[in-house]
Formats: C-alpha cells, sequence, structure tokens
C-alpha cells in the first residue's frame, strides 16, 4: 500500500528539472542585491524580469489552465515555483496575481470573466490581487465587513488590509458580505478595477519590504460579481487553503536557504582558535534545525501533492502545512541571526530580509495558532462523523 | 523501475504465492520453502536465498504477501540485522550455517554491543576476546542486551587489540549464547518491565570460524549493524495485521506465528506507548473533555503536526530508497523526529490526564497505558543512540560540519575509559 503512496510522493524528473532551471533562473536575476534595490522602491517589482518569467518560463499562467492561455499545472509545481521564489526572496506580485488571484478567478468567474482575465494574468500584462482581510484577526473570511449595495448594480464600501500587492494590481478582487451574515455564508466576490470611483489605495508601511501590502477603502465603488452572490464562502475558503499552501512552499524556500547560510557562515566563522561549526553547541542546533526543516518540508509538498485527491482533507493538509512552515521559517531566521553573532543583527547582513519575510509570512493568511486551532476542529468534526 | 516491470514481477509473486501457500502448513516447513524459493527476502542476493531485487520491486512482493495475508519468513528480534550484517561482511560458511535458521525463525539473536561503561561511545567496548589455539576466549559484560534471554547467537563486539587506538582494536563475532560461560540476567526498567538483559561472560569461547570479518575491522562491521538498526528505529514500520484481520484468520500456520510472535514480544508490548500513542491523544482530549481546553488544543495540534510531518518524512525518504537512493545517516533525522514526538506526546497527554497522571496501573486512565507512556517515553530519546548522538550524526555527516575533536585517538591501552 504504502509504495503507491510513496512515489506520488517523490518528484518526477521534469520536476526536478523544473526546480533546476527556476535556481538557475532566480539566482541570476534576484539576486540579493537586486532584491536590496528593488524593495526600496515603490512597486518592488522588474518589470523585465516580470516578462521573463511569463515569456521564458511560463510561470505567470503556471496553474491557468491551458484554455485561458496558461499550462495548466497543479500546486505541487506551483509549490516548486514558490519555494524557489522564496529562496530567492523574488520580489514581484507573483503570489498575489499568479496564485490567489488567478485561482479565485479559476474557481468562481464566469467562463467570460475567465476568458477576459486569465490569459492576461499569464502574460503578465494584467495584475490582480485578492482582498479578503479587514482586520488584524486570523480568520479573513470572519473579519469580512464589506458591505454591498445592490441598487443600481454592485457597490462596495468597506476597508480591506494586507492586501497583498494592492497598490500594484490593475484588478482587484474583493470579498464582501451581506448584511447579517457570518463565517462562510454570504460571501460573495467581486471584481473592482484600480481606478474605479470611489477607490482609494495606500501603500501600508510594511516590515517586509520585499512584499509590498496595501490599505484599500471603497466608498460605494462599483463592482462586477463573480460567480454567484452570497455563494463565494465554500469556494474562497479552498482558494485561501491552497494558497496557504502555497505560502508554506515559499516558506519552506527560504528556510533552507537560511540553513545553507548558517552551514556557511559557521564553517569559515573562528573564535577561540577553531571553526565555531565545530563546536557541539552550533551543531546540535543546526542538526535540530535540518530537522525542522526537513519537516516542514514534507508537510508543503505533501499538502501541495494531495490537493484534489478525495481521501485529503485540503483545510487539515493546508493547515498543518501553514502551521509548521511558519514556526520552522522563523526558527530559521531566528537561529541565523544568532548564530551569526553581532553582525546576524546589522542592515548590512541580508539575514534581515529572509527574517521579515519569516515574520510577515508567519502572520499572513492565518498565524500558526489559529491554523493549529483549526486543524483539531476539523478533527474533531472528522471523528464525529465516524462515531 | 518501469511500472510494467513491477506489475510483472508481482504476478509472479501472486502465482507461486497461488501454488505453494497453505495456511495449514507448519511454519518452519514454509519458511524453509520461501527461502529456497527466494519470495521470502526477494531483496536478498540470489545465492542467498533472494532475488536481488530493489527495494521498489521487494515492496510490490511485500503487498503480495499482505494482500493474501501469508506469514513470510521470521522477522522479529535482531534476526535480520544479524542477517543485514552476515550478508555484507559473512564469509560463505558463515551466511550457509546462520542465514537459513534467520528465515526459518529456528534460532534467535541478540546484539552484543553496549556495555556498562560505553554507552555512546560504543567503540570504547572493553570485554576482550584472547586468541587461546583455535578459539578465542572471551570475558567481560555487556547490557542492554534485547533478546539476550532466549538468543541461540550473540552478534559480539570485542577488544583483540589493546595497542591499536580503539576503533581499530575491535573484533567482531558470532558467539554461542548456550554455553557455561555465558550468564544472562534481565534488567528491570524504570516502567516495570524486563526488555533487556545484562549478559556476563566468564572464559566464554567463540570459534575462530565464527569472527566476522577482518582481525581489527569489527567496528566496520558493527556500523552495518547500527546503520539497519537505526533504519528500523524511525518508528514508522507498517502497523502490524488488523485485530479483525486477525480474528477471521484460520490455519495451523497462523496459530504458530501468533505464538512466535506472543513470546518474543512479551517483554516490549510496552513499545508502543514508548513511542507515546500520538493515536491516543485527540480520542483522549475528546472523552475527557479537555478538547475546549485551548492551551490542550495548541499543544495537541503541535503533536499532532509533528507527528504526520514526521511520517510524510519518512515516506520522503522511502521514495528516494526506491528511486535508487543508498540507506545514508538520514535514518538519524527519523529517529530524532520519533524522539521529538515521543516528548511532546508525554507532554500532551499530561495535560490531558492533570491529576490522573499521578497514578498508574488501573488506577491510571485506560487501564494504565496513560501511565506507561509516561514512564516509557523517556526511553526513546537514549535507546539504539541517543539523541545527542543522533545530532552529531545529522551535523557531521549529513550537515557535513566537522567532526569533535577527539582525546582517545591513541593506543587504547592509554585512553581515559570509565
Amino acid at each position: 500500500m504504502n509504495t503507491v503512496n510513496d512515489m506520488l510522493f517523490h518528484f518526477t524528473d521534469e520536476q526536478q528539472q523544473f526546480r533546476d532551471s527556476l535556481r538557475r533562473f532566480f539566482k541570476d536575476t534576484s539576486p540579493v542585491t537586486s532584491v536590496r534595490d528593488l524593495m526600496e522602491t515603490e512597486n518592488a517589482c522588474d518589470m523585465e524580469v516580470w516578462r521573463r518569467l511569463s515569456d521564458e518560463l511560463g510561470l505567470l499562467g503556471l496553474i491557468i489552465p491551458e484554455q485561458y492561455g496558461g499550462s495548466g499545472f497543479g500546486m505541487m509545481e506551483m509549490g516548486i515555483a514558490m519555494e524557489e521564489m522564496g529562496r530567492a526572496l523574488y520580489c514581484g506580485p507573483y503570489f498575489s496575481s499568479a496564485m490567489m488571484a488567478a485561482k479565485a478567478i479559476e474557481l468562481m468567474a464566469s467562463e467570460e470573466q475567465k476568458t477576459g482575465w486569465l490569459p492576461d494574468i499569464a502574460t503578465g500584462k494584467l495584475i490582480a490581487a485578492l482582498a479578503v482581510a479587514e482586520s488584524s484577526e486570523s480568520d479573513l473570511i470572519d473579519s469580512v465587513q464589506t458591505a454591498v449595495s445592490t441598487a443600481g448594480g454592485y457597490h462596495l464600501t468597506g476597508r480591506k488590509k494586507y492586501v497583498v500587492s494592492g497598490c500594484q494590481a490593475d484588478l482587484l478582487l474583493v470579498v464582501a458580505r451581506q448584511p447579517g451574515t457570518t463565517g462562510l455564508a454570504g460571501l460573495s466576490l467581486f471584481a473592482v478595477s484600480h481606478d474605479a470611483q470611489g477607490l482609494s489605495k495606500r501603500s501600508l508601511s510594511v516590515m517586509d519590504r520585499t512584499r509590498k501590502q496595501a490599505e484599500i477603502e471603497l466608498d460605494k465603488t462599483p463592482a462586477v460579481l463573480l460567480g454567484h452572490y452570497g455563494e463565494a464562502g465554500v469556494k474562497l475558503q479552498q482558494v485561501l487553503d491552497l494558497s496557504a499552501i502555497a505560502l508554506a512552499n515559499e516558506m519552506v524556500g527560504g528556510a533552507e536557504k537560511l540553513l545553507e547560510d548558517i552551514l556557511n557562515y559557521t564553517q569559515v566563522r573562528v573564535q577561540f582558535g577553531r571553526t565555531i561549526g565545530s563546536f557541539q553547541a552550533i551543531k546540535h542546533r543546526c542538526a535540530d534545525l535540518l530537522l525542522a526543516v526537513e519537516l516542514a518540508k514534507s508537510a508543503a509538498y505533501f499538502a501541495a501533492e494531495s490537493v484534489g485527491r478525495e481521501t485529503e482533507n485540503l483545510a487539515v493538509n493546508a493547515s498543518i502545512a501553514k502551521a509548521e512552515a511558519s514556526e520552522t521559517y522563523l526558527l530559521a531566521a531566528l537561529e541565523t541571526i544568532q548564530l551569526h553573532g553581532g553582525i546576524g543583527f546589522t542592515w548590512e547582513n541580508d539575514t534581515h530580509l529572509w527574517f521579515k519575510r519569516a515574520k510577515s509570512s508567519e502572520v499572513l493568511l492565518g498565524d500558526p495558532s489559529w491554523h493549529r486551532k483549526r486543524l483539531i476542529d476539523e478533527l474533531v468534526r472528522a471523528s464525529g462523523d465516524q462515531v | 523501475m518501469s511500472s510494467a516491470t513491477l506489475i510483472e514481477i508481482a504476478e509472479q509473486a501472486r502465482d507461486w504465492l497461488h501454488e505453494n501457500w497453505d495456511p495449514e502448513l507448519d511454519l518452519v516447513v514454509w519458511r524453509n520453502l520461501l527461502a529456497d524459493s527466494g519470495w521470502g527476502v526477494p531483496d536478498w542476493p540470489r545465492e542467498w536465498f533472494g532475488k536481488e531485487l530493489s527495494t521498489a520491486e521487494s515492496s510490490v512482493v511485500e503487498q503480495e504477501f499482505v494482500a493474501l495475508d501469508v506469514v513470510g519468513v521470521a522477522k522479529t528480534g535482531i534476526r535480520m540485522l544479524a542477517a543485514a550484517t552476515l550478508l555484507e561482511h559473512g564469509t560463505d560458511e558463515q551466511k550457509g550455517q546462520f542465514l537459513r535458521g534467520i528465515l526459518t525463525g529456528e534460532e534467535s539473536w541478540c546484539q552484543l554491543f553496549s556495555e556498562p561503561g560505553s554507552g555512546s561511545d560504543l567503540a570504547g567496548a572493553i570485554t576482550r576476546a584472547d586468541k587461546d589455539g583455535d578459539c578465542w576466549v572471551v570475558n567481560g559484560q555487556k547490557v542492554w542486551t534485547t533478546s539476550a534471554h532466549h538468543a541461540d547467537w550473540g552478534l559480539l563486539l570485542a577488544r583483540t587489540d589493546w595497542d591499536e587506538p580503539k576503533h581499530r582494536g575491535l573484533t567482531y563475532f558470532v558467539i554461542n549464547m548456550h554455553q557455561p560461560g555465558v550468564r544472562v540476567l534481565p534488567l528491570r526498567q524504570m516502567n516495570h518491565h524486563a526488555s533487556f538483559n545484562e549478559v556476563f561472560m566468564t572464559d566464554a569461547h567463540v570459534e575462530t570460524a565464527h569472527q566476522v570479518g577482518a582481525l581489527g575491522a569489527g567496528w566496520q562491521v558493527a556500523l552495518t549493524t547500527l546503520a539497519h538498526e537505526r533504519r528500523r528505529a524511525d518508528g514508522l514500520r507498517p502497523l502490524a495485521v488488523a485485530a479483525d484481520a486477525k480474528a477471521r484468520r484460520k490455519g495451523r500456520i497462523y496459530e504458530q506465528e501468533q505464538h512466535e510472535t506472543e513470546s518474543v514480544m512479551e517483554p516490549y508490548k510496552w513499545y508502543p506507548q514508548r513511542a507515546g500513542r500520538v493515536d491516543l491523544a485527540l480520542p483522549r482530549a475528546i472523552e475527557t473533555g479537555k478538547i475546549t481546553d485551548p492551551v490542550v488544543v495548541q499543544e495537541l495540534a503541535k503533536l499532532i503536526i509533528l507527528a504526520r510531518s514526521s511520517q510524510w518524512t519518512a515516506k520522503r525518504a522511502r521514495a528516494g530508497l526506491a528511486a535508487g537512493r543508498k540507506q545514508g545517516p538520514e535514518g538519524s533525522l527519523g529517529k530524532l523526529a520519533a524522539s521529538n514526538v515521543a516528548k511532546l506526546a508525554a507532554r500532551v497527554h499530561t495535560l490531558i490526564a492533570g491529576a490522573d497522571a499521578m497514578l498508574e496501573g488501573t488506577d491510571s486512565p485506560r487501564q494504565g497505558v496513560i501511565s506507561e507512556i509516561l514512564m516509557s517515553t523517556p526511553a526513546v530519546s537514549i535507546a539504539g543512540g541517543t539523541d545527542e548522538i543522533q545530532r552529531n550524526i545529522i551535523a557531521e555527516r549529513v550537515l557535513g560540519m566537522p567532526k569533535e575533536s577527539r582525546s582517545d585517538t591513541g593506543p587504547f591501552r592509554d585512553v581515559k575509559r570509565n
């Protein structure tokens, strides 16, 4: 029985080649010097590299179905792409546009809307962003209060926060709620143009400058409905879970990169007449960190690989992957700073760039505690179903 | 490996089993058949009871055995470590003498490595073997020896040269456990069980033909045994046959196998508890109502996440093996993971049990299983190589970090020891 799953769990040669080519690409196009330059710019996106992501690698349409101009790959390939971007701290609006928004459109939009938007997302001509959260609560969906008025077309009024790449987006996908509803009920997804009437965007001052976020105010802003009014909840949850899986894969890429930094540094840094990597106190911490990184990778890979298998619970696997990756990435970042000593705390040392991405990703799309609570809720429900 | 070949192999195994398998056969007769056919240990060499199949191919064969609920070759205890070691380092004569008895279950084995004075530092063994004519005379004490009380043969690491550095003065032997010079005493543990023994050897004899590997090469040979031990210790071996499937079984061979398993496994019936019984954590939280406690929820989730990620990591490692990678020191990662799981599980079971964690035996929840978990999990981070040793192995052999500086590289005679 095990063998079949074991084999499924193994990256194919094609996937490995895909990973290798991405690693080379981001090493060339997203070296840390560029990351430092880009993060000080408003959009943190090198448009030339963005174009190459589409033209050379077909990455922007990676999970977009082929009939809409994409490559029609699954979450394993998305996971590989995100992991490699996470290693390189790639700054463009990939996660927001090619993952979150593209998936939301694929799962919820009408045929006409898909034909209208997805091919342009795949070429990079259109940048889209998904706006859900409205407060600092980890439960993004519960936080949604943006109101819809239906008189004379849809108009939205509310305020969205933590919108990843929100200021860069041409198209905003905004979740709104029917008054008096809670949870997944009464949610609808709307498309709003970046220059729509009554819309104002403000770039949030974020700790992780390599991933920009926006606050968006909507004041009776005209909007276009995706899917059925009031019925977006379940699909939206699915998009958020898939996004959490993609994010977890990005995070383990960053964590592994940091572990490599530690190994490199501790084997050249000399104190007391020996490299600090020869001290058992350091070796044991590295061994523990390797274990943490390997476990987090397994959870992220498994979550991505198991998407769509009927026997698997998407929510459970997504929450495991996200919680595990969050803890591990942060641990890796803290260990990297600690094992570099004083220099690890300087602006000049690159570690803080990854630390800040780790810190930001830790709480993006639900913090680890929230995902753990949700995991247990799901398991309790499942055990109740069995009784 | 192409799936076509895998399917063919599965068919061949199935055909052979259909022709030969009979639950009314005598256990030893059947296992001899398995040994002669090569289907019992298909990953072994052709000349020694196998078919030289790859890991992936062998697991396909294993699935056929599982599907038909066929009794396999004996695998309990140390025997498979003995077999792996003999296959790699033994003489043809030794393989001829021992391998069949290992597979049929007629002879059982123990591992005489650890000593009171050398636990993690196995190579510091001071049990001595001195050549006396055409035989070796062994004196010393071994400890933590599982199965010694019923073993016929022991894998013995003994010092044959005190002037060489410690790793070079050891030689590996097979010792007959049934002789006056070998005395076995059970060692009672903190959890009441006695799964291990102390073995005292006083002028015990080993035939010269039972030296495994070269004189002074005992450490290299022992590393083979240890590598296989760690691989097994990842705590993630397939579970035994479900109870309902067992109930449906009919045939003499199942009864014989059951008897064998029970007698061999009796001292180790606490092992599932040692691993932490993650499977009980959620049901216990629900049955006690502690599932509403936010702290329990968080810790329970951490446990489940850790346990599942460990399982998935073991799967990745197996997938790597199946794809042709060699068994490497990554086994240490699995061992360390299993240890972390057990420790966290004990914490969670304590959180859930509350004051009941003070009780044991039938006063303890789940008829004592909970107290047994709490009393047994401390063993996981020690047995089969401590966590600290695993971390050394991971750091040095997986991450390529510098080796520990040593003060035991001179002649063993001069090395400080207990």
